[in-house]
């Protein structure tokens, strides 16, 4: 697969990728605002996972007061060692070791709907994570990972330079879930919309839950004004929006 | 709308719902097979066969939906299957094993020769650093201050080293595990930092020269300079090996930075970001030898200066014979 998109004009904020079948395709690149939602709950999930170890270790082996003592005092001691190194180990090597057996991806960056992938749109190899996170020495210079993150902002891709260097990009993990597929297969076989139509109702189905109430209602009936159909009697003991949603599933049946 | 035209519509419509109601199953099928991982012992040939056929058919598929529904759907439902097919079938097989013995066996040696250049100029300016060290706490014996904290000058002072009794402080396999991870972040530090045009790489060599000859110098004037020889040479072939590929490796990317020849900068930096990664992959291991030793050989004076400058010497041979002639292959030897 061929990937050149230092001399393709990209579209902005795209990867855009060119398959040896010719085929074009692009992900969108996630930006500073979703990289950072992504990091933020993974550094909550390893600092949780970190100080969990630390609390449940500790008070099986030690007392209080011996607690106490080994912090201020016997920090190089054997106790100290077996209580804070696996600690050290869930914090620092939570981002290789997660990245690498959860191909490209990490609880975080799940939730924030992000994944990495090569400039040719693939999962990253090993070596590719283990670079990519050495770089973090340098990203998260001189604190809080202003270097890196000054390099998200100014780079045409939003890459710090970990993924320059591994060749890495965060794009939007866009998978469209077999639930949603088998409803735009029952719409094509079985409704009187046109493809747009189609696709404009599911994507509104799709994004339901994440809209407001009032937005809901509104999206809905400009849906039904749009395909010129009559609006659905809404019951006053319904939820209006509860309502709408049920007559756009019924236009899928 | 006229009569005709919603005749066509509705025909459209029709054959567009035959194509995805015929289509479906197989999108369905390709879905399960990739999801399905390894296939059955004996059904390799057959199950790439299923697979490859699945992939060209979904490339026509998804061209077709691409002309009619757009960027609806469909089409990136297409465009995720067709992604991951792309990649079940355009991936190198996973051999991890068969991929390091490759990086052992024929990568390391050739990527080694290409930095011989740049590891030469580390040498220098690590040996010039040590000697750097070494004239100024000779000639100004206070500036050891910079290099030494209060306890290891109080220590000297009263004619012992730092490291004596290290092992009543802490059990080896412990200090192993501490030095080798102290040096495994020197190490990565001395790479990552030649991100910053080689600057950064200089800088790491430099102290750590400076550190080394300053020390020495001061233990000398105690008459403790044989001693800390004596710690060091058991480990320090192998560690400072190390960390002295690691500077040249940073300064191999300030150099893709500074002069990037006929490729941008960016495609510089990651090609060279990419060779001596796997170099610093491959030497990296060898810090935990190099950790093993200091923690259970250097501060045990059971150890004569003669053993210890033999496992130094035979480490280090060991090092530098696999670094740059490889591991030997099966069947090389005949």
């Amino acid at each position: 697969m061929n990937s050149n998109p230092e001399n393709e004009p990209a579209a902005f904020g795209y990867l855009q990728i060119l398959s040896p079948d010719g085929f074009e395709y692009q992900l969108e690149i996630a930006g500073l605002g979703a990289r950072s939602h992504a990091f933020l709950i993974d550094w909550q999930i390893r600092l949780l996972l970190a100080f969990t170890w630390l609390i449940i270790v500790g008070f099986a082996l030690f007392s209080v007061s011996e607690m106490k003592m080994v912090i201020s005092k016997d920090y190089s001691s054997m106790a100290a060692i077996i209580w804070f190194a696996p600690a050290a180990c869930i914090y620092f090597l939570y981002h290789p070791v997660v990245e690498a057996m959860m191909a490209g991806r990490t609880p975080g960056k799940r939730m924030a709907g992000v994944r990495l992938v090569t400039l040719q749109g693939h999962t990253p190899g090993l070596g590719a994570i283990l670079l990519r996170n050495v770089f973090r020495l340098i990203d998260s210079l001189p604190g809080f990972y202003f270097l890196g993150l000054m390099t998200v902002a100014f780079t045409q891709r939003h890459v710090r330079i970990g993924d320059l260097a591994a060749g890495l990009v965060l794009v939007y993990d866009e998978t469209v879930k077999p639930k949603a597929m088998q409803q735009m297969a029952d719409l094509a076989m079985h409704s009187n919309l046109n493809p747009e139509d189609q696709a404009l109702l599911l994507d509104l189905l799709g994004r339901w839950k994440d809209l407001s109430a009032e937005a809901r209602v509104r999206f809905a009936t400009q849906f039904f004004t749009w395909i010129k159909a009559p609006m659905p009697e809404i019951d006053p003991k319904t939820k209006p929006d509860k309502a709408l949603k049920r007559a756009l599933e019924a236009l899928i049946k | 709308m006229t009569g005709i035209q919603t005749e066509k519509a509705s025909s459209q419509s029709a054959a567009l719902a035959h194509w995805l109601d015929s289509r479906k199953a197989a999108w369905e099928l390709l879905e399960a097979k990739l999801k399905a991982g390894k296939p059955e012992s004996g059904q390799e040939l057959a199950d790439a066969r299923t697979l490859l056929s699945g992939y060209r058919a979904l490339l026509s598929d998804l061209s077709l939906s691409r002309r009619v529904y757009g960027k609806g759907l469909i089409s990136r439902y297409l465009e995720d299957l067709f992604l991951k097919a792309h990649e079940e079938l355009y991936r190198p097989a996973q051999q991890p094993l068969a991929r390091i013995a490759d990086l052992y066996q024929l990568e390391i040696p050739v990527l080694m020769r290409r930095m011989s250049s740049a590891f030469f100029i580390t040498f220098l300016l690590f040996v010039l650093s040590i000697l750097s060290g070494w004239l100024l706490v000779s000639a100004y014996p206070e500036l050891v201050g910079l290099f030494a904290s209060q306890d290891m000058i109080e220590k000297v002072q009263t004619g012992e080293l730092w490291t004596d009794g290290l092992l009543n402080v802490m059990p080896s396999s412990l200090l192993s595990a501490s030095i080798a991870t102290n040096n495994i972040t020197v190490t990565l530090f001395a790479f990552a930092l030649g991100a910053f045009y080689g600057v950064g790489t200089l800088y790491i060599i430099g102290m750590n020269g400076l550190m080394l000859g300053g020390l020495f110098a001061f233990t000398a004037s105690y008459g403790l300079g044989g001693r800390l020889f004596a710690f060091i040479i058991g480990h320090g072939v192998v560690e400072l090996s190390v960390i002295l590929i690691a500077g040249s490796m940073g300064l191999q990317l300030g150099e893709a930075l500074v002069r990037p020849g006929t490729r941008n900068r960016l495609q510089a930096f990651q090609e060279t970001s990419a060779n001596t990664g796997k170099i610093l992959l491959a030497a990296t291991p060898f810090l935990i030898v190099a950790g093993l030793i200091e923690g259970f050989i250097s501060p045990d004076p059971r150890f004569s200066l003669l053993e210890r400058i033999i496992v130094g010497l035979s480490s280090g041979a060991i090092f530098w014979l696999i670094l740059l002639f490889g591991l030997p292959q099966k069947g090389q030897a005949k």
